[in-house]
């Protein structure tokens, strides 16, 4: 069964492909490493083990979200770039542009924050960007909005490309979800679930990224005609829009690596179905409707659009729990499973996600946001899904690449250390910032009160954990990828793969 | 009973069950299984699933009601009536809250609005909790009801990122228990 293949010939990276692809990958280890200290620089200062100075914390707290986001979206990019191109013609050059535009806008965004100062946080949530009160110019911020542009417009083109190869093999959007097959029909058992993610992600996060464009460049015009006002709570809808669907893209541009690689790992097929299809298509609309939970503390904003997000935040568990988490179990139960290090990356990254989804939407409740709007229940959550979920995600995907260039599997006695190192500390900093939450702890502060500095000593001794096993992982993953690739026709490495399906 | 306490223990009971799940089937995932004993297994799946489902569906529909009924957020464009009125302004960094008393019993109305960027107006009780807050944002005044119960100390703190000052930007309201209680 094709499925099975281990490393099928049409995934194999040779020339410009692979070198497009060890760039993504390279960068995208060594920034996730790099942004991984700053936040430890944060957390341990909140825990007075350090002393960051406020204005340097906010920077440090801005370069870290902004390069934080950025960087997921690059890895799980590459992810959706690697398997969509076995069933659609995706062109080089949309990958490469967004690589380059990636890294003209990061260059921005570095330049705003280290040498003009910027501060105001990954979110410019306006009109703060243009009321720094002296601390930084609003050129500085100018800079940051234009690197968010440059960036959106490569992810935009690289969707571009994608949803027009996608489109010349189904003929149109709906066609690659799958939506004729919601309510009855033979599904073709061979329509890639590669496709319906990769669809579901070009619709929603165009949508996001042209909102982002829209306030951006909004903003953009206030900061050099300030008389020309924004309405705030306008502005504030639209970034969280863009926000949310650009943080939630990487999951399910993530989530590809677990379609395709885990029935490999697991040796049981893992075909498509029709809860899939709903789930992808239900997810597709709550992922673009969901945002108002962002606003529940915004009283005056309509109390329909309030509820319309705390309806959807909780809906959005069903697909999650029900098909994807689900799913993933039953493929791998009883599969006689052999345990290598993209297979617990995979499993992992399900657990991540379906674990982190709680406390989202526990807090996804009006009534519940009352009391832990914007305390550090926040990044207690994303941290949990998006360390234990989307970052295994991509790991995963570099770990099963690097295992075709290498003599063994990726399962070396160092890979079974480091890997439950990075597990426990991810668990143990994502429950330090949920019982922070508890404790009515408030998110984005320099300063803590003393009563607050014991969970952050315990999330600091987790983030120490989750360095060293990233700094572990990025080192093996950058050596891995930069040997030669093994010959063309099935090396003794694919044939024992195969079998030990 | 302190709603964050409830809270996180419904959270931490959630993620639990997740993780048993996940661990059972961690647990079986390295035993081989013949075609019968599959055939059997994805029939198991398939029944617990539609009871996972109904479990579910009646979480959500039960706790959709139960948290939304009565609306937690008082309407903001008509009067509200309540026996106190309290102004609040937030600006980088302080906030101007007048009266700055109230007492506990009567519903208190907070009028909360900013001067320039956006603000969190978020009251402490006593002893460290949030008990209740809204933002205060720069055009908007979003209206607030609650009403204390304990009177003492209660902290503002600012939650909504506003710059260099937002962590010190604090301020006291003093509740005073209602003559007679
Ligand atoms: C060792 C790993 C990490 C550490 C130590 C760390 C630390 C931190 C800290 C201390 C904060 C500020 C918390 C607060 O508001 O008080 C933060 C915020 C944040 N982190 Fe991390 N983090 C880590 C990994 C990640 C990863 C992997 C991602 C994304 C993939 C991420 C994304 C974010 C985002 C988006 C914010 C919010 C920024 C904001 O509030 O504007 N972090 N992190
Ligand atoms: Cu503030």
């Amino acid at each position: 069964m094709a499925i099975l293949t281990m490393y099928p010939d049409d995934e194999r990276l040779e020339g410009a492909n692979r070198t497009a692809f060890n760039l993504y990958v390279v960068t995208a280890v060594a920034l996730f490493v790099l942004m991984m200290l700053l936040g430890l620089a944060m957390r341990m200062s909140q825990a007075t083990w350090i002393n960051v100075a406020p204005d340097l914390f906010y920077r440090l707290l801005s370069m870290h979200g902004a390069g934080m986001v950025g960087t997921t979206a690059l890895a799980t990019t590459a992810v959706m770039w690697f398997f969509l191109r076995k069933y659609v013609q995706l062109h080089l050059w949309a990958l490469v542009a967004n690589y380059v535009l990636f890294l003209l806008g990061a260059l921005c965004i570095i330049v705003a924050v280290f040498a003009g100062g910027y501060g105001a946080l990954w979110t410019f949530l306006y009109p703060l960007p243009v009321q720094s009160v002296g601390l930084w110019s609003p050129n500085a911020a100018a800079l940051f909005m234009l690197g968010y542009l440059l960036i959106g417009i490569g992810m935009l083109l690289f969707y571009l490309d994608a949803a027009a190869a996608i489109i010349r093999v189904h003929g149109n959007l709906g066609r690659a979800l799958g939506l004729q097959w919601l309510f009855g029909g033979t599904i073709d058992p061979d329509h890639p679930k590669a496709v319906v993610a990769g669809t579901m992600v070009i619709i929603a996060n165009s949508l996001g990224i042209l909102a982002g464009a829209v306030v951006l460049v909004m903003s953009l015009i206030n900061v050099f005609y300030p008389q020309m006002a924004l309405n705030a709570l306008l502005a504030k809808t639209l970034i969280y829009w863009f926000g949310h669907m650009y943080i939630n893209a990487t999951i399910y541009m993530g989530v590809i690596a677990v379609y395709e690689l885990l029935p490999r790992y697991s040796g049981k097929p893992y075909p498509i179905s029709r809860p899939f299809i709903w789930s992808w298509a239900v997810s597709c609309l709550f992922v673009i409707v969901v945002f108002p939970h962002h606003l529940f503390m915004d009283y005056v904003a309509p109390h329909w659009l309030l509820v319309t997000g705390q309806v959807v935040s909780w809906g959005a568990g069903f697909p999650v729990f029900l098909v994807t988490a689900y799913g993933a179990l039953t493929n791998i139960y009883r599969s006689n499973m052999r345990w290598t290090m993209p297979s617990r990356l995979l499993i992992l990254s399900m657990f991540g996600w379906a674990a982190g989804i709680v406390p989202a939407i526990v807090d996804g409740t009006i009534r519940i946001n009352q009391v832990m709007h914007n305390t550090q229940w926040v990044p207690g959550h994303f941290h949990f899904y998006l360390l234990l979920g989307v970052l295994p995600m991509a790991l995963a995907l570099m770990f099963h690449v690097i295992g075709r260039r290498a003599t063994a599997p990726p399962n070396s006695g160092t890979d079974r250390i480091g890997f439950p190192v990075y597990l426990v500390g991810g668990l143990i900093f994502a429950l330090a910032f949920l019982d922070a939450g508890r404790l009515s702890v408030a998110r984005r502060m320099a300063e803590h009160l003393p009563a607050w500095t014991f969970t952050d000593k315990i999330g600091s001794i987790g983030a120490i954990l989750v360095v060293l096993g990233m700094l572990y992982f990025a080192i093996r993953i950058a050596v891995g990828l930069l040997r030669p690739p093994a010959p063309a026709s099935g090396g003794p490495r694919d044939r024992a793969a195969n079998t030990a399906g | 009973m302190i709603p964050q306490n409830v809270i996180w223990t419904i959270a931490l009971i959630g993620m639990g069950l997740v993780a048993l799940g996940f661990i059972h089937v961690i647990v079986q995932a390295g035993k081989p299984a013949d075609d019968a004993a599959t055939r059997k297994a994805a029939h198991t799946s398939n029944v617990l699933r539609r009871w996972l489902f109904a479990a579910l569906l009646i979480t959500f529909v039960g706790g959709t009601y139960a948290t939304l009924r009565p609306f937690p957020i008082p309407l903001q464009y008509a009067p509200l009536d309540a026996q106190q009125v309290v102004d609040v302004v937030g600006q980088q960094w302080s906030w101007q809250i007048t009266p700055a008393t109230v007492h506990t019993g009567g519903v208190v109305e907070f009028r909360v609005t900013s001067k320039d960027v956006n603000h969190g107006f978020a009251i402490y009780a006593p002893d460290g909790r949030i008990a209740i807050q809204t933002q205060a944002m720069p055009g908007y005044t979003n209206k607030l009801l609650y009403t204390f119960t304990q009177p003492g100390t209660y902290k503002v703190m600012c939650l909504e990122y506003c710059g260099l000052g937002h962590a010190p930007m604090t301020s006291e309201i003093r509740v005073v228990a209602a003559k007679g209680d």
